[in-house]
């Protein structure tokens, strides 16, 4: 049996605390041990951003920190990003209305990448959202329509609007 | 609902789940007991098999099994997947096998796998599977592939021709030898691999209580799965699922049917559990189709005025190392290399050589990009030639919009005349010149070349059969619920397919798309599925939709009417109710809703149906429609290279297109970004590299390079809508629209802003090492 270690940090506003081996990934850590799927995997190599989650704020590859890294920090996934059941994130709204997505799955990604750059950046301009999203390959989207979801939820955030 | 509201572009279905991490991909599937699975694919391009020894591997803590060809053997009743489109052009057989016997033909060809209790048990068992290999040459390049005395791709095959034909009509040598001018290039085009950010992947699980093994595949086409499934397999349909969940991107090679997934629905009915796959991105680089390399030798013949004679020449096609689809890329690509244009005499040779590599299969656009290339280039050529606008030739050369239906002398790969039904081709060019500022461009570019920069202008038209047939099924139903369920064989990878469909029955069933489930590509929901692919899902499962939901709509009415004693041309649908109809200062308050009227049909014992039209809510169609319908449009790219270092990048971007009447416009418009960006990144980054004994160079997203937000331009996407006669919605398709016309606009404007060194271009994609190579060469030249 590989070496394991306990883990204790908090997902989505909530305190974890597991068993793990050593070599798990956040990634799969965040998937397959707590069940949070919206965190998906596209490359393990740091290149594509379909991973990315905050750690404790900043945008991280899950797929290249291992789960014990974590040890200690607060981590928001795509599922932590809607403030209740009943309503979306203004950056979830916007990548609605704006056609931001087509398959979905690098989605979660761009979603925690941007939640990052709005907070330290509420006015973007279109090149400055494109360079934050640099790190986030999409295949559908030619990224028009994210690069626009990005700035009608930046101003629809400054104007408290949603 | 009209049709004519469909442009109203309603927000998709689809997205609300998505937004919140809660689809459900293929990896985000976990069953009770289920165990996963590694595969160990061979590190040659080509060796023969003389041993596998696996204990080490199955004594590894938490392997289940590690399954070769001969384990898998006694549960198949036929050990290839015979998937080859019929045609009498092959000149070899060339199926996969399940899993390699004693001969590997590409790197990355599976040869065992592991079935351990997770991926990273099995993942360090597969390093402990001891597989002796004895090295055989192996073919990297297509051209010599064909050689005299090229070692053979399969040891038992006599040369590496898999397939040969002529395509063409006219008297090509009368033409040409009657010409003003004859103008010859050799034209090579490159195209990678898919890159769905979501890899291919796989969950079996046998019930054994119902002997029933459900495989949930991340495929384009579930149907063509659960049929090679059957024939392999040797079990019933009624004994087998196939199930798509979510799909993170197609693109093509995930129309595919795969060993692994005959694989994996072995193991599972083997060990009597649930078994997981998922393909990761190397894997995806070694074991996915991809579609690699075309070269062309053509020449064209013009009268005085530019005016296209004729074409001839030689296609070579790279076909991998077996055949995983069929021999329709180059098919493709030569039956539409004459393009929006007139051609009146055409003959092309086309040679598919087999090389050590895995094997080679449509990437959306599907040979058109190639063919689009060849055809825009030689435009070019002519242009430069004979000192002509670009755009003028292409004016001079334009099947004319009163040509339409325009009939080519040529067949589809299923035999079908060429009719090319609809649009202007002429007046989507002129759209792109207009809204990119052609006219103006020449003094803008006299203008940078005084400050030293070096912008160029590309121009290319396109036309792309879409909506292949021969049909789509789809299945409305009313439950009791009122709710409306469509059930249909297309897959939905992220062109909001769903959306779509819902929009198309909801103008016929009260409007309301929220009352409106889609279930796309379930075997058990779905007798008789195609699946997506050739940008078919608007044109085929569009129409059946149509038709299906307008079935129900009678039907729906013809109840109403028996239930509240009303004509039934006083009833109409709004939201999940019928009405009767208001009359003028008269609000009729008469309505009996859809739950009711399907509860009414769906049968009580011992009592008669209401309306005396048979039993449910409901309509399956699967409309025929064999012909497909072309859909085309012009891009203008403007482009800026650094002379320095041959960097390119794009200034303007603009596409027009005609897809006939457009069902959403914001789904429609996405599509067309998506594929442009996927073209762009044919023309200027990806590029799958091989070394010359075909072992693969490029294997992670570091190496091989997808286009990334701050290369891409913004693109000015419209439309133009010339209906199709050839369906009930004048709908053609839109998937391929972005990527096809790309690579030849790029390249055309990289040409124009290099011509000052007196370059011609005549290959994608174009790397900027390459590009400064050329401009070297020429400086030394000059």
């Amino acid at each position: 049996m590989a070496e394991t270690r306990t883990v204790k940090l908090t997902v989505n506003g909530t305190p974890q605390e597991q068993e793990v081996e050593v070599r798990l990934t956040l990634a799969d850590f965040l998937r397959h041990g707590l069940g949070l799927t919206g965190t998906h995997i596209g490359c393990e190599h740091g290149v594509c951003g379909a991973c990315t989650v905050l750690v404790d704020g900043r945008s991280m590859r899950s797929c290249l920190m291992l789960a014990v890294q974590a040890e200690g920090s607060d981590i928001t996934t795509v599922e932590g990003l809607a403030p209740s059941e009943g309503e979306l994130h203004p950056l979830q709204e916007a990548f609605r209305d704006n056609h931001g997505l087509q398959c979905g799955y690098c989605t979660p990604g761009m979603l925690t990448t941007l939640t990052e750059l709005l907070a330290e950046n509420p006015d973007p301009s279109e090149d400055e959202v494109r360079a934050a999203i640099s790190g986030n390959l999409c295949r559908c989207t030619g990224y028009q329509g994210i690069v626009d979801a990005a700035l009608d939820a930046a101003r629809r955030m400054r104007e408290g609007t949603s | 609902m009209s049709a004519e509201a469909y442009r109203d572009s309603p927000k998709r279905l689809e997205d609300p789940e998505l937004l919140r991490g809660r689809g459900r991909f293929i990896d985000d599937i976990t069953l009770p007991g289920m165990l996963e699975a590694a595969f160990v694919r061979s590190p040659h391009a080509h060796a023969a098999v003389s041993g596998i020894d696996a204990e080490a591997a199955r004594a590894l803590p938490g392997v289940r099994a590690v399954l070769t060809r001969d384990d898998i053997l006694p549960y198949l009743k036929s050990e290839f997947l015979v998937v080859g489109l019929p045609s009498g052009a092959y000149k070899q057989q060339r199926d996969r096998p399940a899993l390699a016997g004693e001969e590997v033909v590409y790197v990355g060809e599976p040869v065992a796998v592991v079935i351990a209790e997770d991926r990273y048990i099995a993942e360090d068992a597969a390093q402990l599977v001891m597989v002796d290999y004895d090295i055989l040459p192996a073919v990297a390049d297509c051209r010599a592939a064909l050689e005299d005395g090229a070692p053979p791709v399969h040891r038992d095959g006599a040369d590496n021709l898999l397939a040969e034909l002529d395509v063409g009509y006219g008297d090509v040598d009368a033409a040409f030898a009657n010409a003003a001018h004859v103008f010859g290039d050799h034209i090579h085009m490159h195209r990678g691999g898919s890159h769905s950010i979501e890899c291919r992947g796989a969950v079996a699980s046998y019930d054994a209580a119902g002997d029933l093994m459900t495989l949930w595949v991340s495929s384009q086409m579930p149907h063509s799965t659960l049929r090679v499934l059957v024939d392999m397999l040797g079990r019933d349909e009624n004994q087998m699922r196939v199930v798509t969940p979510d799909i993170g991107g197609g693109f093509g090679p995930k129309l595919v049917v795969y060993a692994e997934d005959v694989v994996l629905s072995v193991a599972a009915i083997k060990l009597g559990c649930a078994v997981k796959w998922i393909e990761d991105r190397r894997e995806h680089f070694i074991a996915t189709t991809q579609e690699r390399d075309q070269y062309w030798d053509v020449e064209v013949a013009v009268d005085g005025d530019g005016r296209m004679l004729g074409i001839r020449g030689a296609l070579v096609h790279e076909h991998g190392a077996y055949t995983a689809r069929g021999i329709n890329l180059p098919q493709n690509s030569a039956e539409s290399l004459p393009g929006t244009y007139v051609l009146p005499n055409y003959r092309m040779n086309v040679k598919l050589a087999l090389t050590n590599k895995v094997p080679v299969t449509p990437v959306r656009g599907a040979g058109h990009p190639q063919a689009t290339f060849v055809i825009e280039r030689l435009m070019d050529r002519i242009a430069r030639e004979l000192g002509l606008d670009r755009a003028e030739v292409r004016r001079r050369n334009q099947v004319p919009a009163d040509a339409m239906p325009y009939e080519r002398p040529l067949k589809t790969r299923g035999g079908l005349p060429v009719v090319l039904d609809s649009g202007d081709y002429g007046a989507c060019q002129e759209t792109v010149l207009e809204r990119a500022g052609w006219a103006d461009f020449p003094a803008r570019q006299e203008a940078a070349r005084k400050d030293g920069r070096y912008i160029g202008i590309g121009l290319a038209n396109f036309m792309k059969g879409t909506g292949r047939g021969p049909f789509e099924a789809v299945t409305v139903r009313i439950g009791t619920s009122g709710r409306i369920h469509v059930y249909t064989g297309a897959t939905s990878i992220g062109q909001g397919t769903k959306t779509m469909l819902a929009q198309i029955v909801a103008a016929e069933l009260g409007g309301d798309l929220a009352n409106v489930t889609v279930t796309t590509g379930d075997t058990a929901a779905t007798a008789l599925g195609i699946g997506t692919s050739n940008s078919r899902n608007a044109v085929t499962a569009g129409t059946s939709a149509h038709v299906a939901a307008g079935k129900v709509r009678d039907k729906a009415l013809a109840i109403a009417a028996s239930i509240l004693d009303k004509p039934v041309e006083e009833l109409e649908i709004v939201g999940a109710e019928v009405h009767a109809k208001d009359e003028p200062g008269r609000i009729a308050n008469i309505k009996v809703t859809l739950a009711e009227i399907a509860h009414a049909v769906s049968g009580t014992p011992g009592y008669s149906l209401p309306g005396g039209i048979g039993a449910g809510l409901e309509a399956t169609e699967h409309v025929i429609l064999d012909s497909p319908t072309y859909a085309n449009g012009a891009v203008v790219a403007e482009v800026e290279v650094d002379i320095e270092t041959g960097g390119v990048a794009i200034l303007n971007y603009v596409l027009a297109f005609d897809s006939g009447r457009v069902i959403n416009a914001m789904t429609a418009a996405g599509q067309a970004l998506g594929g442009t960006a996927h073209g762009i990144g044919n023309a200027l980054f990806e590029l799958m590299a091989y070394d010359e004994n075909a072992q693969p160079l490029t294997t992670n997203l570091a190496d091989y390079l997808l286009i990334s937000a701050p290369e891409m331009p913004r693109v000015d996407v419209s439309f133009r809508e010339s209906p199709t006669p050839l369906n009930p919605l004048g709908v053609k398709g839109v998937g391929e629209n972005g990527v096809v016309p790309a690579p030849a606009a790029v390249i055309s404007a990289i040409e124009d802003a290099l011509s000052p060194f007196g370059l011609r271009l005549s290959k994608a994609p174009m790397s900027p090492p390459e590009i400064l190579a050329l401009i070297e060469a020429a400086r030394a030249g000059s």
